[in-house]
């Protein structure tokens, strides 16, 4: 273990990656609303009007980023469940717990998007299109993962039991995709393309690029909340948690470098769990 | 005492946890007759929920046999371990000096001679019921003897996973029923390509690579879950 590794096992501890996921939130936090605005208005003003579509193609900066980090959520929450089952460690566990309602939420707006443009694109809200049926399917293995953990009482047995089903589901998502692809072509032949995309202007592709990076970090600075909530659940009973709760230097280490050491409020927002993003524009507001 | 046994040999173990459950189902074989029921009556909603129309029918039999397959094999799954799991015997078997994958397959194979097998015995009855053709109905066999092993290991290692969680039959429900997307494509489709003159041999392929690959995984699979279950 020392090696060059050990570096970063440091931080497969709880105590150690709470303040550091912490420090992270607000950063990934602030970059996720400065990119999704500018992404917003790139791609809903000046991005130009699809000739052949109308306005209605602009839900893609919302749709098209939340498809693919829907996808890209379920093989990360794969990653750490198999990590959680081959090295054991309680952190990687906390983090595809933490990654499962974010996944599940984008799955859900790429298919509640996907429908709103269906409808004046194709004329219909839903169709059997390969691609729809195996983000359904997706969003049903997240919803089952979140029901096997929330069913299970122990949380160590539930977090090795949804590793595994996570591993099992990763497995079978490339098996579903193609199965529902070669069902979809058997049945109906190609009615509707989705990937026979026009050539993008440039400036819908760079509102594309910076929507995706919002969802990116939009989805680093919640899931890094929730895992901050999870720990402080499950590690209630520890050392370093009462530490962090007694305040002082703990709090202080809890919320970061930019809230703590000016402003009083900060022992208040560690015992209330300590947000981030609140201790920032809360030292604002106080200069 | 129990040390001084020699450790099982993978195939007898196999071959002991295969007998045991078969004769456990031997002595509840009205439990196991309502599954087998539960089929054809699960067939028998479809024409009067539907239309009586046979060409209609006709199109459709193949997907309706499959889920009924689908919704058959899940309602015998708690069966598997539960009663296993409640009086303390799983916990004997994770003990044993005996390979736990082998016994698990062992019991996975005799719960699929009970459960799955009888479907591909009745599925013909569904079959003319629908009014499929003879050689329809051979592919519909075929795809369900190949299918409903990777229903049983899927449902197997879900099942274990859910043990002593809340929830009971509906969480299994959630948990198995997408996994088991693509067995109800090809199962179904391989009817249905038949019946479209294109041949189901590329269908019934790939369930075979399927069977394989559970065949070879899914032991694995059920041991970790039924090891996890007992922690």
């Amino acid at each position: 273990m020392m090696t060059t590794g050990s570096f970063w096992f440091q931080f497969a501890s709880p105590a150690r990656f709470y303040p550091l996921a912490g420090r992270m939130i607000p950063w990934f936090g602030c970059a996720a609303v400065l990119l999704s605005l500018v992404g917003l208005y790139i791609g809903f003003v000046v991005a130009p009007t699809d000739w052949q579509q109308g306005e209605s193609y602009r839900i893609i900066f919302i749709h098209v980023p939340a498809a693919w980090m829907a996808m890209f959520i379920y093989l990360v929450m794969a990653f750490w469940s198999g990590l959680s089952l081959v090295m054991n460690t309680r952190l990687s566990a906390m983090m595809a717990q933490a990654l499962a309602p974010t996944g599940a939420m984008f799955a859900l707006i790429s298919l509640w998007t996907g429908a709103l443009w269906g409808r004046p694109t194709w004329g219909t809200y839903w169709v059997w299109d390969a691609r729809l049926t195996s983000t359904l399917i997706l969003l049903f293995l997240y919803l089952g993962f979140i029901a096997l953990r929330a069913s299970i009482d122990d949380p160590r047995r539930a977090d090795r039991a949804c590793a595994l089903l996570a591993l099992v589901g990763a497995v079978n998502v490339p098996i579903i995709y193609f199965s529902v692809q070669w069902w979809n072509t058997l049945h109906q032949g190609a009615t509707i393309s989705l990937t026979a995309a026009p050539k993008m202007a440039e400036t819908m592709l760079t509102a594309m690029l910076l929507m995706t990076f919002a969802a990116w970090s939009y989805t680093i600075a919640a899931v890094l909340h929730r895992v901050r909530s999870i720990m402080l659940e499950r590690e209630a009973h520890s050392d370093w948690v009462d530490a962090l709760m007694a305040g002082g230097a703990g709090g202080r280490g809890g919320t970061g470098g930019q809230g703590g050491k000016e402003s009083p409020a900060a022992t208040t927002e560690a015992a209330a769990g300590g947000r981030g993003i609140a201790s920032t524009t809360q030292s604002g507001v106080a200069r | 005492m129990q040390a001084d046994l020699p450790p099982m040999s993978a195939s007898s173990a196999l071959v002991w946890a295969c007998r045991r459950d078969l004769y456990l189902a031997a002595r509840s074989r009205a439990e196991l007759a309502v599954v087998r029921l539960f089929f054809l009556l699960d067939a028998s909603l479809f024409p009067l929920s539907v239309s009586p129309d046979p060409t209609l029918l006709r199109a459709i039999a193949p997907g309706i046999a499959w889920v009924a397959a689908l919704l058959a094999t899940l309602l015998g799954l708690p069966r598997l371990f539960a009663a296993d799991w409640a009086d303390g015997t799983l916990e004997q078997i994770l003990l044993a000096p005996a390979p736990l994958p082998a016994l698990i397959a062992g019991k996975v194979l005799a719960h699929w001679l009970v459960t799955g097998l009888p479907l591909l015995l009745l599925a013909p009855l569904a079959g003319l019921q629908f009014g499929l053709a003879a050689d329809a109905i051979g592919i519909l066999v075929a795809s369900l003897a190949l299918g409903t092993p990777i229903l049983s290991w899927l449902g197997a290692t879900t099942a274990a996973l859910t043990l002593g969680a809340r929830g009971g039959a509906s969480l299994l429900a959630l948990l198995v029923l997408p996994l088991a997307v693509p067995v109800l494509i090809f199962g179904a489709g391989a009817v249905e390509s038949f019946a479209a003159g294109i041949g189901a041999e590329a269908h019934l392929s790939l369930l075979g690579a399927g069977l394989i690959l559970v065949w070879v995984f899914g032991p694995f699979a059920a041991a970790l879950a039924v090891r996890i279950a007992h922690e």
